[in-house]
């Protein structure tokens, strides 16, 4: 873990005063975080709550009205090879004249820069990648022949060809298969085995705090960020989803079973 | 959609029609006019060549540069920029007082851009989205530069003949000048291009997570549209303002159709291109006078029509046509299960199978027997004797036959004892599976059931010999009761 002189550790991801604006209304306010290396945070909050825009403000794909990113106490885009990034699904056209290979080969182009041409031990590691998402036997596949749940597998096996130390995924459990649930939650514990950061929007608050080390509870501003166990409570869960009382009803069972002891 | 292959039937129609009506007329007048044209056009004589340097470069630019806004959903932006840069075209006009290529192509890049950037501008500043943004720009700059130009042609300043050809190509007053340009421009393009493949390919697919990725993509976005432009403004001689968009959009489009991989349709999409623009030439060369353009449009078009019909994977008459093999081809792999039942209820006692035995099995008509027996013949899988009122099967058919039933009974067998269906559910779900499962698929269904003989209702499942073993061979793993 890096640490800097006076051997505070610093944050995967640092994130300061950070506000975004669509047509002069603020959609994100103020939003302070420091999510510390090695961790698995879930976004969660109702829709609209700005989840999605956080992560592409991180990322610099919507326009920041203020405030500062940093990832490994640098500028954001000062080593952006070291971040990997999940879309969400629906942002791109499956009918796209590529295949599975080619997608997850884009993984690797940040690396190469303009000019390059992915290397032989650029497709072995793509294929390694889709291997751990089970799509190795779909390498050649045009994509507009996957269901949703391999679409998302290709997504995320992109992102591991980007070989990064921080990944932010959007929605990444969006309309999947459960077994394709099961095979992220495993990828996701084996890149927390190997001190990756990971950021993820999620929508089920039901399974949030049995998948998260960390919760980002988010409705325009932050309203709690912490250890699941602190931060997964009836109180805080109100606040975040205000008076929505059918998803309230929902958490408010698993909330009473009390926060799940979990191994780390 | 459903309307797509008329429309395009009544221009190829109409093309077709036109020009013969043409030949008509010009033999009426000269006999051998339309051949001695045609003789004349391959002499290569000036201004052929021109014209045809000339189409191969625009054709090669907008396929290549238009398979990237065909994928990318950016087909009106194109239209809109081709009728954009008219007004930049007039400027370098006056700027020039001749019809300077760089003079023009500079003005007509510059306000090309800045007629993206007016739409974006609109987009960003009020709720009006692209389409509605995309058809005022094009509009306005465009009946903008018709005015300018018939300013120019009005005052008669320099030489301002030859400007009409901007509106609908004239490929006959390209210049050698003009060529270069083209030729530098295009080569310009296919080196980006091949350069910038993937960086390109990445920001078409995905341009956030392009930019996540740390890859330039407002500069590659500006970089494409400058290049758009350029292609843009090399094809507006011969093909002319109204009908660039179109040259940009259906020779890419065909290759969309063509192939699933974004590199092959680059290539397909620049062949397309030139060979179009090179038939247009070749169509208005033999017409005389005619605008260049239109036969362009048209000749792409028609390259289209046959995509549409015959595209290996997407084409609409191929698909018909897999799709009428696969059930001729379930028809009979169900008249070789009923023939083998037949056999099967005799203890294969016998080899021919009469029709009048296969209609009373399968409850239809003699007529019907003899016609599923005839497609058999015509498969290969069968022959006839006494009259063809006797089915033979041949080699072939008996192991196909023999495969079919084995992969009903199998599958049967897998429902009922894997899958914990009642044997007496199983059989429609297996009479829709039998025709689909591979060689594979039975390899592991046989080891799945631990290689078994009888299905659920007690029937011996055959075993298929391979290929290459003598075909003679019993058809059952018990061997007995058989023949």
């Amino acid at each position: 873990m890096a640490r800097d002189q006076t051997g505070v550790s610093t944050p995967a991801l640092e994130v300061h005063d950070l506000t975004v604006a669509y047509h002069k209304r603020a959609v994100l306010y103020g939003i302070d975080i420091a999510v510390p290396e090695g961790n698995l945070v879930g976004i969660v909050g109702p829709n609209g709550a700005g989840k999605s825009t956080l992560i592409k403000a991180i990322m610099g794909i919507v326009p920041k009205a203020s405030g500062w990113v940093e990832v490994f106490g640098e500028a954001f885009d000062a080593n952006p090879a070291r971040i990997g990034y999940v879309p969400q699904r629906e942002s791109v056209d499956w009918d796209f004249p590529v295949n599975v290979m080619d997608v997850v080969l884009m993984g690797r182009y940040g690396k190469l820069g303009l000019f390059k041409r992915p290397s032989r031990a650029d497709k072995e590691m793509a294929s390694e990648c889709l291997e751990q998402v089970g799509m190795l036997p779909f390498a050649n596949r045009q994509i507009a022949n996957l269901s949703g749940g391999q679409q998302q597998r290709v997504f995320l096996a992109r992102a591991l060809a980007q070989e990064s130390d921080l990944y932010l995924m959007d929605e990444p459990f969006a309309g999947v298969d459960a077994a394709t649930e099961a095979a992220i939650v495993t990828l996701l514990q084996n890149l927390r085995a190997r001190g990756k950061t990971v950021l993820v929007v999620h929508h089920d608050l039901s399974t949030a705090q049995e998948y998260f080390d960390m919760l980002l509870l988010l409705n325009m501003r932050v309203v709690a960020f912490g250890p699941t166990e602190e931060v997964y409570t009836m109180e805080l869960l109100q606040k975040t989803y205000g008076g929505r009382l059918t998803v309230l009803s929902e958490v408010a069972e698993s909330v009473g079973k009390g926060p799940m002891k979990r191994g780390k | 959609m459903k309307a797509t292959p008329i429309v395009l039937m009544v221009l190829l129609a109409w093309f077709l029609a036109g020009s013969e009506l043409h030949a008509a007329r010009a033999s009426d007048v000269v006999e051998i006019n339309l051949q001695e044209q045609i003789g004349d056009f391959f002499k290569l004589r000036p201004p052929v060549p021109t014209m045809l340097a000339g189409a191969l470069l625009l054709g090669l630019s907008c396929g290549l540069l238009g398979s990237f806004i065909v994928v990318r959903r950016m087909a009106l932006m194109g239209d809109t920029l081709s009728h954009a840069v008219l007004p930049g075209v007039a400027l370098g006009f006056m700027w020039s007082m001749s019809k300077d290529p760089v003079a023009m192509l500079v003005g007509a890049t510059l306000v090309g851009l800045f007629g993206s950037v007016v739409v974006t501008w609109i987009r960003r500043t009020t709720r009006i989205k692209q389409d509605a943004a995309l058809g005022i720009v094009l509009a306005t700059f465009y009946a903008l530069g018709v005015c300018m130009i018939r300013m120019i042609q009005n005052s008669g300043g320099g030489n301002s003949g030859g400007l009409d050809g901007i509106f609908f190509g004239d490929a006959a007053a390209l210049r050698s000048q003009d060529v270069a340009l083209m030729a530098v421009l295009s080569l310009l393009t296919l080196l980006l291009i091949t350069a910038l493949y993937r960086p390109f390919l990445a920001i078409s697919f995905d341009p956030g997570f392009a930019r996540s990725a740390g890859l330039p993509v407002a500069l590659l976005d500006h970089m494409m549209m400058m290049f758009l432009a350029f292609a843009i403004v090399v094809s507006l001689q011969a093909v002319g303002v109204v009908l660039v968009s179109a040259l940009l959009i259906t020779p890419a489009a065909t290759a969309y159709l063509m192939t699933d991989r974004l590199h092959r349709m680059l290539w397909i999409a620049g062949l397309v291109g030139m060979f179009s623009a090179a038939l247009g030439v070749f169509c208005s060369f033999l017409g005389g006078k005619l605008p260049s353009g239109p036969f362009m449009v048209l000749s792409a078009s028609a390259v289209f029509g046959l995509a549409y019909l015959f595209a290996p994977k997407h084409g609409t008459l191929t698909r018909w046509w897999r799709r009428k093999n696969r059930s001729r081809q379930i028809r009979n792999e169900n008249t070789l299960k009923a023939i083998y039942r037949v056999l099967e209820d005799r203890e294969f006692e016998g080899e021919g199978v009469s029709l009048q035995e296969l209609a009373e099995l399968r409850r239809e008509t003699l007529e019907t027997a003899r016609a599923q027996v005839r497609a058999l013949v015509r498969a290969g899988a069968a022959t006839t004797g006494e009259g063809g009122n006797i089915a033979y099967l041949t080699p072939d058919g008996q192991r196909r036959s023999w495969a079919i039933v084995r992969n009903h009974r199998l599958w049967e067998l897998y429902l009922t004892n894997l899958a914990d269906y009642e044997p007496d559910h199983v059989h429609e779900d297996a009479e829709k599976i039998e025709h689909v499962l591979g060689e594979e698929a039975v390899r592991e269904l046989e080891k799945l059931l631990d290689y078994p003989e009888v299905d659920p209702h007690g029937k011996q499942i055959p075993r298929v010999p391979r290929k290459t073993a003598a075909v003679e061979e019993p058809a059952g793993y018990g061997g007995g009761g058989q023949r």
